[in-house]
């Protein structure tokens, strides 16, 4: 293996940037030149030709709540949601302040005196709702992977099993999120009860819809990459006498990561999919919710806001399946496999 | 030291979804400790299930093998086994590949240090030890195989079997790796019973050569031994008339009291046992360097 100097864009899969990294390097000037403008500049153009027929085609659908905006207003109220952000942030820090202050005298005044420390109760902002939506998808997905992937072993290790479980898999697979979400809701305030709750119960709600929906492709993938593992390779464990348990350990499960990984991609594809249907419903404080709630408001800057919230939506998506991807390539030990 | 490994009229029979298939009939064979047995014939014939039934990994329908008295039940590593494909794990390194056994086989008895020099031993043995780091997908075939052997020599089996070691590698290679595994025999005087489809390997190889007839039913057809003076040179045997010889009496066997039918007809469908036995094209017999 050689060392190569660290290239963010290889890392990243982001072609371009590899390239521009050789552009700047100096490296075949002319050939990385093409390259770029091949690279770079057709994507490019191609989102610029899109923007256009965006700005076009919204000019001329007028709803109720105005006419559908274009890009430039989509990316006004992205603008205008980050600075709400930063006012609420100011407003909470002088909110403490101002409690820190009234407290600090208070005592100045009565060193026995009982002060209070009352946490801020704001609204909760855009980046707040982004962060509790990548919150309730990563429990939401954690607990499916706890759950899958034992499963996926066992039932790949056993015929029997199996097919006792294929017909539930195949069952509950294809269910919507929306339909699972009054049971989810029913039980969780049927069973989640305590006088001081750690979790908000919408929050729960959320990700167990998340979990029972993104929860199959690790089952099945982990089952099918566990079962077909090389017959020599169980012959070797066979003749090494290796235990259930060193069996499973060094040869099983090293041997259906691949296939994991490939399954817990499309989990987290499907639970970041599921939850935006989940939080509107189930009304945790996420993208859903933030969605349903310019729904709802109907101002006239609504809609450009929903937009700016399936952007991002969109983004955050793209940017967990690479994160995946990178683990998936990180763990996989075939490296004929080509992952895109 | 005679009757060290013992098969015993071994018959075994699968079901097919064509009825059962008898593709082993009343096979009997004594091993001494330290010879070398070549088992050849045509494809199909048995060759890999009479091994694997010596490793355990199938259960003979009658009969039974003895390796010093004891019967043979299950895998173990004193019968270690070196497989055609190499079957090395993949996501470990040469050097955790052959580890993995040597902690599996010695783990009580030998503490970390002597685990870890004999697993450097054992591939130094076949000269690996420039690549212990080297995953099995960074390494040539016949490295693989090398490596495979270091595993299967790691585990000082009682008898190591060879199911076609070198079948899937170039006739160079092939020619390298026979010349290793004469001076490791040389060495270590293991007990080795390897298929081959290869004459020139076989006789070059072997203490004696069984050759199996064709299958179904197949059983042993001759056992020839090949009273040649070891060490063996490969150049010198080329011209060598008791060489010919002993290649001629294998190839008259394989090519006309057995030759294979041409259109195989008869032929029940292979069960998958006997189907990962064999590569599908036949490889006709060849004078390897001899003839060049």
């Amino acid at each position: 293996m050689s060392t190569t100097i660290i290239n963010p864009g290889k890392s990243f899969d982001f072609k371009w940037l590899q390239l521009l990294f050789a552009f700047l390097e100096g490296d075949r000037l002319v050939k990385a030149t093409s390259s770029l403008v091949r690279q770079l500049l057709i994507p490019l153009a191609a989102l610029g030709l899109f923007l256009m027929l965006w700005s076009a085609g919204a000019a001329s659908v007028t709803t109720s709540l105005g006419q559908l905006p274009g890009p430039a207003q989509v990316w006004d109220q992205g603008v205008q949601l980050y600075q709400e952000h930063q006012a609420e942030r100011q407003k909470e820090v002088a909110f403490y302040q101002r409690q820190e202050q009234r407290n600090q005298a208070k005592l100045a005044k009565n060193p026995d005196a009982e002060v209070k420390v009352r946490p801020y109760t704001g609204k909760p902002t855009f980046l707040d709702q982004i962060a509790t939506s990548l919150v309730t998808v990563a429990t939401g997905f954690i607990i499916a992977s706890l759950i899958a992937i034992p499963i996926g072993i066992i039932c790949g290790m056993s015929a029997t099993l199996y097919r006792a479980i294929n017909p539930l898999i195949q069952l509950f697979k294809p269910v919507s999120p929306l339909a699972w979400l009054p049971i989810v809701t029913m039980v969780v305030s049927a069973v989640y009860i305590s006088d001081e709750p750690m979790f908000d119960k919408a929050f729960i709600t959320s990700a167990i819809t998340v979990t029972l929906c993104c929860i199959w492709p690790t089952i099945i993938n982990t089952t099918v990459g566990v079962s077909s593992i090389d017959r020599d390779l169980i012959n070797v464990s066979r003749v090494l006498r290796l235990g259930w348990l060193t069996k499973t350990i060094k040869i099983v499960i090293p041997s259906s990561i691949p296939m994991m990984f490939a399954g817990l991609r499309l989990s987290l594809g499907i639970g970041w999919m599921v939850l935006i249907a989940a939080e509107m419903l189930a009304q945790n404080p996420g993208l859903g919710k933030f969605v349903w709630d310019e729904f709802q408001n109907g101002s006239s800057n609504s809609l450009s806001r929903i937009m700016v919230a399936v952007l991002v939506i969109g983004c955050l998506g793209f940017i967990l399946d690479r994160g995946m991807l990178l683990l998936q390539r990180w763990a996989t030990w075939d490296r004929n496999a080509v992952l895109r | 030291m005679n009757n060290y490994l013992s098969l015993e009229n071994i018959s075994i029979t699968f079901a097919t979804d064509n009825g059962p298939l008898n593709v082993l009939d009343d096979v009997s064979l004594k091993v001494d400790q330290g010879e070398f047995i070549s088992l050849i014939g045509h494809s199909g014939c048995g060759k890999s299930t009479v091994l694997n039934i010596v490793a355990g990994l199938l259960n003979a329908t009658t009969g039974g093998v003895l390796l010093e008295n004891r019967e043979v039940t299950e895998p173990g590593p004193d019968r270690a086994v070196v497989f055609q494909n190499h079957s090395l794990l993949p996501w470990l390194s040469v050097y955790d590949n052959v580890r993995l056994a040597v902690d599996q086989v010695f783990g009580k008895q030998k503490s970390r240090q002597e685990r870890h020099e004999w697993t450097l031993h054992n591939l130094e043995l076949v000269h690996m030890g420039h690549a212990i780091e080297r995953r099995p997908d960074e390494i040539s075939g016949g490295m693989k195989q090398r490596v495979g052997i270091a595993r299967a020599l790691a585990m000082e089996p009682k008898v190591l079997l060879m199911d076609e070691p070198f079948g899937a590698l170039d006739s160079l290679t092939r020619t390298h790796m026979q010349d290793s595994l004469m001076e490791i025999q040389g060495e270590l005087n293991n007990t080795v019973i390897m298929i081959t489809h290869d004459v020139d390997e076989a006789v070059l190889l072997s203490d004696r050569i069984v050759m199996m007839t064709n299958g179904p039913s197949a059983t042993i057809g001759e056992i020839l031994a090949i009273e040649l003076e070891r060490p063996r040179l490969r150049l010198q045997l080329a011209d060598d008339p008791t060489y010919n010889h002993y290649r001629a009496e294998v190839l008259r066997f394989l090519h006309d009291r057995h030759a294979q039918p041409d259109v195989p007809t008869g032929k029940p469908a292979k069960t998958p046992e006997v189907a990962a036995e064999a590569p599908a094209e036949e490889r006709p017999a060849r004078l390897k360097l001899a003839t060049g």
